[in-house]
């Protein structure tokens, strides 16, 4: 029995960690996003709020609005579903939520005589499972646009699924050349396989060996987190989108779904073609470098640096997925999907008929 | 569009180049800046209440009623730029000249500061160009120029709530000497 013990809290201690991680990522990126969007544009960004006189960068900013949203009247349209139009903002930050969970973040830890591998939801189809949660996000978009029993929500939830899907064909496309190389759904595996080095010197990360499916995932991700190039559910300047009828709160979780979705894209990247928790030459027993020099470390600073590799790259994709959104008009609803049809998916299909051809002639045996 | 543009990849990692050297470039300063290079800046911005932009020196917002040769004031009480003000700031009171062949001269001209947008349409309008606006003082902010006109508000007698920053000597039947300009006219 105390085994199970063992087993439950070390299950539940990831859990926690992953899911705080997430979530307080998620919350400071209202911040990372007026900052960063504030200095790109040679301003300063919002620094006012203050608990005593003290601003630290204006990083109560992110407390001041939950504050506000949460002490806000809930709204509810007249002719509106009450069940649907409470529950989906609720689906729609769940799902985005729970998509971290199998991705790792770190190679196996002994922890009290067990190889744990540190990520959340230990699967063999952590990839699918990862996009079946993002799929299923779009489904709170929908009620929330089929219940706010108004044409511009409907317009923006239907918006919000034909976008997912153009997008969803586009990402599975794409990652199927991934799979292909490194041969697994599992996430974790497939991390390992990128610590591979090709020709004795150059790590074997997914950019290295899918660099157009690179560039087709990380669009297709974009289009995904309904993050303004691909803005077209919400479509500020034209529809409002999706929760034009929400206040408050339920209105601030659908912007909270879309940062965790933008986490969730850069979670993705990272593990797929950025190497996810490899640092490079770096093994379990320490630094092998192509050049013969050797650094030996024991297991746990091994351990922590590879986290601390993760969440920097993870770090650096958001900061980059930033940078495109706060660079990039929006595409038009008619642009998007033709991007989305004519140019991604039929890129997709090509890359994994090239990769079938190059593993064919060069792959393994 | 060329086939390279239609791609857009291209046009995206241009653009991307752009913001991302801003973002550099300003987070050098930034960090600079915190670390105690006192005149690097990040930003453009200007904190308000705390930190006042100044005026430029060029600034024409200082109303001068001109005066002819003989020191009496070029105004003939037209109320073409009373009509004309915008803010409806600016006040006149006609009066008799001796001189039967003069219509009106003016007795009282005054601009209330607080309401004045310094547009110059009064300058515009003036047929005699008998106002004209200098660059000199008011290089303050707006609130502080208002609170100083409230302030003397109470120097003019004709108009008991109007100010009377700019009031106009009455003309005397006798010819009185030139008076010397507050500011060399320009």
């Amino acid at each position: 029995m105390p085994g199970t013990l063992t087993d439950a809290s070390i299950a539940f201690g990831l859990v926690t960690f992953v899911m705080l991680f997430v979530l307080n990522l998620g919350g400071l990126m209202t911040w990372i996003e007026r900052k960063q969007a504030a200095i790109m544009q040679d301003r300063i960004g919002a620094n006012r709020a203050s608990i005593f006189g003290l601003r630290l960068m204006g990083l109560f900013h992110p407390l001041a609005d939950a504050i506000k949203m949460l002490t806000k009247e809930a709204f509810y349209p007249a002719r509106a579903d009450r069940v649907l139009f409470s529950l989906a903002p609720f689906v729609s930050v769940f799902f985005a939520l729970v998509a971290f969970a199998s991705i790792p973040f770190g190679d196996t830890l002994s922890i009290a005589g067990r190889e744990v591998p540190l990520q959340a939801l230990t699967f063999n189809v952590g990839l699918l499972y990862v996009f079946a949660m993002l799929s299923l996000g779009v489904y709170g978009v929908m009620m929330a646009g089929w219940s706010s029993a108004n044409n511009f929500a409907l317009l923006g939830g239907q918006r919000a699924a034909a976008l997912m899907i153009t997008a969803e064909v586009a990402i599975g496309a794409s990652i199927v050349g991934v799979v292909m190389v490194y041969g697994s759904l599992n996430l974790m595996d497939i991390v390992r396989g990128q610590g591979a080095l090709l020709g004795g010197w150059l790590p074997m990360w997914g950019i290295i060996t899918q660099p157009l499916a690179f560039v087709l995932f990380l669009t297709a991700g974009i289009a995904a987190t309904k993050r303004i190039p691909f803005d077209m559910p919400e479509g500020e300047s034209e529809i409002i989108g999706y929760f034009v009828e929400y206040s408050g709160m339920k209105f601030g979780l659908f912007v909270m779904a879309d940062f965790l979705e933008t986490v969730v894209i850069a979670g993705m990247t990272v593990s797929l073609f950025l190497g996810g928790w490899q640092v490079p030459y770096l093994g379990r027993e320490g630094w092998a470098f192509p050049w013969g020099a050797t650094i030996v470390l024991p297991r746990l600073p091994v351990a922590l640096l590879q986290v601390a590799a993760f969440v920097f790259k993870l770090v650096v994709m958001i900061w980059f997925l930033m940078l495109i959104r706060w660079t990039l008009p929006r595409f038009r609803y008619d642009q998007a999907m033709r991007l989305g049809w004519l140019g991604l998916f039929p890129l997709s299909i090509a890359n994994i008929v090239l990769t079938g051809g190059a593993l064919l002639l060069w792959g393994p045996r | 569009m060329r086939p390279a543009q239609r791609v857009y990849l291209r046009e995206v990692l241009s653009g991307l180049g752009l913001t991302a050297r801003h973002f550099f470039v300003n987070m050098g300063r930034h960090i600079a800046h915190a670390l105690g290079r006192r005149n690097a800046r990040g930003a453009v911005t200007i904190q308000y209440p705390e930190e006042h932009r100044g005026y430029s020196p060029r600034l024409r917002s200082l109303h001068r009623l001109v005066r002819r040769e003989d020191g009496s004031p070029r105004c003939v009480a037209c109320m073409m730029c009373e009509t004309v003000c915008p803010a409806y700031c600016i006040y006149i009171v006609a009066g008799e000249h001796p001189n039967p062949e003069i219509e009106k001269v003016c007795e009282a001209f005054s601009i209330d500061l607080g309401k004045c947008v310094f547009c110059g349409y009064c300058v515009e309008a003036c047929p005699e160009d008998a106002i004209r606006m200098d660059t000199g003082i008011l290089g303050d902010a707006p609130r502080a120029r208002a609170r100083r006109t409230r302030r003397e508000a109470s120097v003019s007698g004709t108009h008991p709530p109007r100010p009377d920053p700019v009031a106009c000597r009455p003309p005397s039947s006798s010819p009185s000497p030139p008076s010397p300009s507050p500011r060399p006219s320009g």
